[in-house]
C-alpha cells in the first residue's frame, strides 16, 4: 500500500517535471533541432544558396564519391577526401588544444590570486572580466591593429625593449598567424576560465585550510592535495565549455587571417563554401561533420576524465 | 501571410498614390575605400533635396570578398532591405538573377558609357548593373627618391625589383631603416588575385583561365613571375605584405615608407591630399611588364550599381542609379576620389584634366584593362579565384615552389571545371 503511494507520488512528480521541461524542449527543438536537421538534410542534396528550394537528393556525394574517369583511372571526391577540410580540422584541434590548455593554467592562476583577501579585490575581479565583455569582433579588430607589422603597437614595444630587431608580420607569416589567433583568444577567454574556477575555489571549505595550516603542511602540498582535487570537477566543466567554444572558433580567424591555409578552421571552411563558393550543400556537409567531430571530441573527453555529469558523487 | 502582406502593401501603395506622397526611403550598400563614403553622402544629399526621397547608406568592410558573402546572403533571402547594391565588376555573372534588367530603363543614356564597362555588366543580354566608376591600377613611385639615386622609372618587374632594392639599401644605410621597396595587396583575398594575374599576364603567362575556358596557367612564364614575386616578400616588401589589403599598402606608401606601390586609382587623390607627407614626392605610371615581347597588364576593376529585384522601390532606385552615374556626379568623383569615370565624355572634361591629370592619362589603360575570368568561369568564379590566390599566397609564404603550387592549381581548376564551366 505504502509502496504504491510512493510510486504514485513519483509518477505525479515525473509528470510535472516533464510539463515544466516541455516549453524548453519545444524551444530547443525549434531553434536548435530544426536548423540542425535542415543542415544535415541539405548535406545530402545539391542545394545552392540561390536555388535552395530546388535542392535534389544526391546521397552521400558531398561526403565521398568515387569518380571513374573512364580510362581505368579514378579519384575520390567529397569532403572526406578533401585535404583542405582535413587541414581545417587539424588547425581547429591544434588551436583548441593549445589555447584551452594555456587558458586553463592562466585562469587557475588568476583565480587563485582573486581568491585571496586583498584591498580592492572587487575592483580587480570586475576589471579582469573586461576582455571577456568586449564583443569578439571588436577585440579581434583591435588586436588586428595592435598586431599590424607596420603600425602595430606590439612590434613597437618589442622593438623598443630590444627583443626583436625587425617588425614581425604576426598575421601574415604562416609561422605566426596561428600564434596570433591564439594570443587573441587566450587574452579574451582567460577571464572566463578564471571566473568558473574561482566559483569552484569558493566552494572549498575554509576549515580544511585551517586544519592543514595547524598541521604545518606546505603551501604546494595544500594546493596539490586539497585545492586541486576539490576544484577539479568545476575545472573540468570549464574545460568542456571552453573546448566546445574553441572548436567552433570563427570570428577571430575571420577578422585576423580569413583565407589562409595556416589558420582556416572548420567554421571558416564551412562558411566559405556555404556563402562564398555557392556550394551550400558542401558547406552543409562540412557543418554536419563539424558537429560530429565536436560531439565525438566532447564525449571522448567526458569519458576519459570520468566526469560526474549526473551529480552522483555530490 | 503572404496574401495579407500583399494586401497591406497594395493598400499602402494606393494610399500613397492617392495622397500624392511619392517620397520614398531608399537604402544603398557599398564598401567604402578612401573618400568614397564622404562623396557618396554629399551626392545623396543633393538627390534627397531634388527628389524628396531619403537615402540611407549601409557601409560594408573594405574586403570585396567579405562584401560578396553578405550580399549573397541578403539576396538569397530575397531581402527587400537594400534597394541599390554597389557591385564589384566581377560579380555580375554570379548574381545576375537577383537584379532587374536595367537595359530598357537606361536605353537613352547607355551609349555614353565606356563600352567595356557596360559589357562587363551584361549577362546574356541583361544589364545587371550600371557602371559607376572604373578601376585600373597604377604603379605609384617616389619620384624624389628615383631622382636622388639617379634611377629611371622601371618598365619591367625585374628593373623595379633592382631599383627598389638599390634605393632601399641606400636609405637603410642612411639611417632610414623603416624604408621598403614595394608594397601591394598580398593578403589571401580577391585583391591578391588582381595583383598576381597582372604579374603573370604581363610576363607572358596568360590568364588564370583563358577566354575559352581552357586552363593553361601551369606554364614556365607564370612560374617565373611568381618566383620573382615570392622573392619580394621579406626583401623589398615587408613580410606583413602577405596580409595587406589596399589601405594597408597605402598606409605604408603614404607615410613615406615605400619606394613603389601597386594600388587602384583612389589612392592617388589621397596620397596627393593636403595632409599627405608624400603629396609632392610621388608620381604614377603604368605597371611594369615582364620584359621584351610582353606588355603591361592592369586588372579591370570598378564598381557598378544594381537594383535589387526584391526592392520595393524599384522606380526610385533606378532614378538614384541614374543620378549617381550622371555627368556631374562622375566628374566630382573623378576630381575628389580620382576614380576613373564610366562616361567617355568625362575623360575629355577640361576641369577634370586640370585638377586630376591622372584621369585623362588613364583612359588608354582603362580601355586595355585585363578582366578577371569571371565571365568564363561563371558560378565557380569565387572558388577559382580562391584557388588562385591560395596558390600565389602559398608560393609567397614559402610553402612550396611556384612550379609545385601552379601544378596543384592546374589540377584544382581542372577539377572545378569538370566537364565544362
Amino acid at each position: 500500500m505504502k509502496a504504491n503511494n510512493i510510486s504514485r507520488l513519483t509518477r505525479i512528480r515525473t509528470r510535472s517535471a516533464w510539463a515544466f521541461l516541455a516549453p524548453m524542449l519545444v524551444v530547443l527543438l525549434v531553434v536548435a533541432g530544426w536548423p540542425l536537421g535542415r543542415t544535415i538534410y541539405f548535406s545530402f542534396t545539391d542545394a545552392s544558396l540561390d536555388l535552395i528550394s530546388d535542392a535534389r537528393w544526391v546521397g552521400v556525394r558531398n561526403y565521398l564519391e568515387y569518380v571513374d574517369f573512364g580510362d581505368g583511372e579514378g579519384r575520390y571526391y567529397g569532403l572526406l577526401a578533401d585535404a583542405r577540410w582535413w587541414r581545417s580540422v587539424g588547425n581547429t584541434i591544434w588551436f583548441s588544444l593549445v589555447s584551452v590548455s594555456i587558458e586553463t593554467v592562466l585562469g587557475l592562476i588568476v583565480a587563485l590570486v582573486l581568491n585571496q583577501q586583498f584591498r580592492g579585490r572587487g575592483l580587480v575581479r570586475a576589471a579582469v572580466l573586461i576582455p571577456w565583455a568586449i564583443p569578439t569582433i571588436v577585440s579581434a579588430k583591435m588586436w588586428a591593429w595592435m598586431l599590424h607589422d607596420q603600425f602595430g603597437i606590439l612590434n613597437d614595444m618589442l622593438m623598443r625593449v630590444g627583443l626583436i630587431s625587425d617588425p614581425v608580420a604576426w598575421t601574415a607569416s604562416p609561422d605566426t598567424a596561428m600564434i596570433a589567433v591564439m594570443i587573441v583568444d587566450i587574452w579574451k577567454t582567460t577571464p572566463f576560465m578564471a571566473l568558473l574556477i574561482l566559483a569552484g575555489l569558493q566552494m572549498v571549505p575554509g576549515d580544511l585550510y585551517e586544519a592543514a595550516k595547524l598541521d604545518g603542511v606546505s603551501a604546494t602540498r595544500v594546493f596539490r592535495k586539497i585545492t586541486l582535487p576539490l576544484i577539479m570537477p568545476a575545472m573540468l566543466v570549464a574545460v568542456v565549455f571552453r573546448s566546445l567554444d574553441a572548436l567552433r572558433i570563427f570570428d577571430i580567424v575571420y577578422v585576423l587571417t580569413p583565407n589562409t591555409d595556416a589558420t582556416r578552421t572548420m567554421s571558416v571552411f564551412a562558411r566559405e563554401n556555404l556563402f562564398d563558393f555557392d556550394k551550400f550543400a558542401y558547406g552543409s556537409a562540412a557543418s554536419t561533420l563539424m558537429f560530429l567531430v565536436i560531439a565525438l571530441i566532447t564525449i571522448v573527453f567526458i569519458l576519459a576524465s570520468r566526469m560526474d555529469l549526473e551529480g552522483k558523487n555530490s | 501571410m503572404k496574401l495579407v502582406n500583399k494586401i497591406i502593401t497594395g493598400v499602402a501603395g494606393m494610399a500613397m498614390l492617392a495622397s500624392g506622397a511619392l517620397a520614398e526611403d531608399l537604402t544603398i550598400v557599398h564598401g567604402s575605400v578612401g573618400r568614397d563614403q564622404e562623396v557618396l553622402r554629399r551626392q545623396l544629399d543633393t538627390f534627397e533635396a531634388e527628389t524628396g526621397n531619403t537615402v540611407t547608406i549601409v557601409s560594408m568592410p573594405e574586403s570585396t570578398s567579405d562584401q560578396f558573402g553578405q550580399y549573397r546572403l541578403w539576396l538569397a533571402a530575397q531581402s527587400s532591405d537594400i534597394d541599390v547594391y554597389r557591385m564589384d565588376v566581377i560579380w555580375a555573372p554570379q548574381m545576375a538573377s537577383h537584379f532587374i534588367d536595367l537595359n530598357p530603363l537606361v536605353a537613352d543614356i547607355i551609349g555614353d558609357f565606356v563600352p567595356a564597362a557596360v559589357e562587363s555588366q551584361t549577362v546574356d543580354g541583361k544589364l545587371v548593373a550600371l557602371p559607376l566608376f572604373l578601376g585600373a591600377p597604377a604603379l605609384y613611385y617616389r619620384a624624389d627618391l628615383l631622382e636622388k639615386y639617379g634611377e629611371s622609372v622601371p618598365t619591367t618587374w625585374q628593373e623595379m625589383t633592382d631599383t627598389a632594392q638599390l634605393i632601399m639599401d641606400g636609405e637603410h644605410a642612411a639611417g632610414n631603416t623603416g624604408m621598403y621597396g614595394f608594397v601591394f595587396q598580398g593578403a589571401a583575398y580577391e585583391g591578391l588575385t588582381c595583383n598576381a594575374q597582372e604579374w603573370i599576364n604581363s610576363s607572358g603567362g596568360g590568364r588564370i583561365v583563358e577566354l575559352d575556358g581552357s586552363i593553361e596557367i601551369n606554364n614556365p612564364n607564370a612560374a617565373a613571375a611568381l618566383t620573382l614575386a615570392a622573392s619580394w616578400v621579406g626583401g623589398i616588401s615587408p613580410e606583413g605584405v602577405l596580409n595587406y589589403k589596399e589601405e594597408d599598402a597605402r598606409g605604408v606608401f603614404q607615410s613615406g615608407n615605400s619606394v613603389f606601390m601597386r594600388n587602384w586609382n583612389y589612392a592617388y587623390a589621397l596620397a596627393a591630399g593636403e595632409d599627405s607627407p608624400v603629396r609632392d614626392l610621388f608620381a604614377v605610371t603604368t605597371l611594369p611588364s615582364g620584359g621584351e615581347g610582353t606588355s603591361s597588364a592592369a586588372t579591370l576593376g570598378g564598381w557598378n550599381l544594381g537594383v535589387s529585384r526584391y526592392s520595393e522601390h524599384q522606380e526610385a532606385a533606378v532614378e538614384l542609379v541614374r543620378f549617381l552615374t550622371n555627368y556631374e556626379n562622375q566628374k566630382e568623383r573623378a576630381i575628389v576620389t580620382s576614380r576613373p569615370p564610366t562616361l567617355t565624355a568625362v575623360y575629355d572634361d577640361v576641369e577634370v584634366a586640370e585638377q586630376q591629370a591622372f584621369i585623362p592619362l588613364w583612359k588608354p589603360v582603362v580601355d586595355n584593362a585585363l578582366p578577371r575570368p569571371s565571365a568564363a568561369t561563371l558560378r565557380s568564379y569565387n572558388e577559382v579565384s580562391s584557388a588562385f590566390w591560395t596558390a600565389v599566397h602559398n608560393t609567397m609564404s614559402g610553402q612550396g615552389t611556384a612550379e609545385e603550387n601552379l601544378a596543384q592549381l592546374e589540377q584544382e581548376l581542372t577539377r572545378l571545371r569538370g566537364a565544362r564551366w
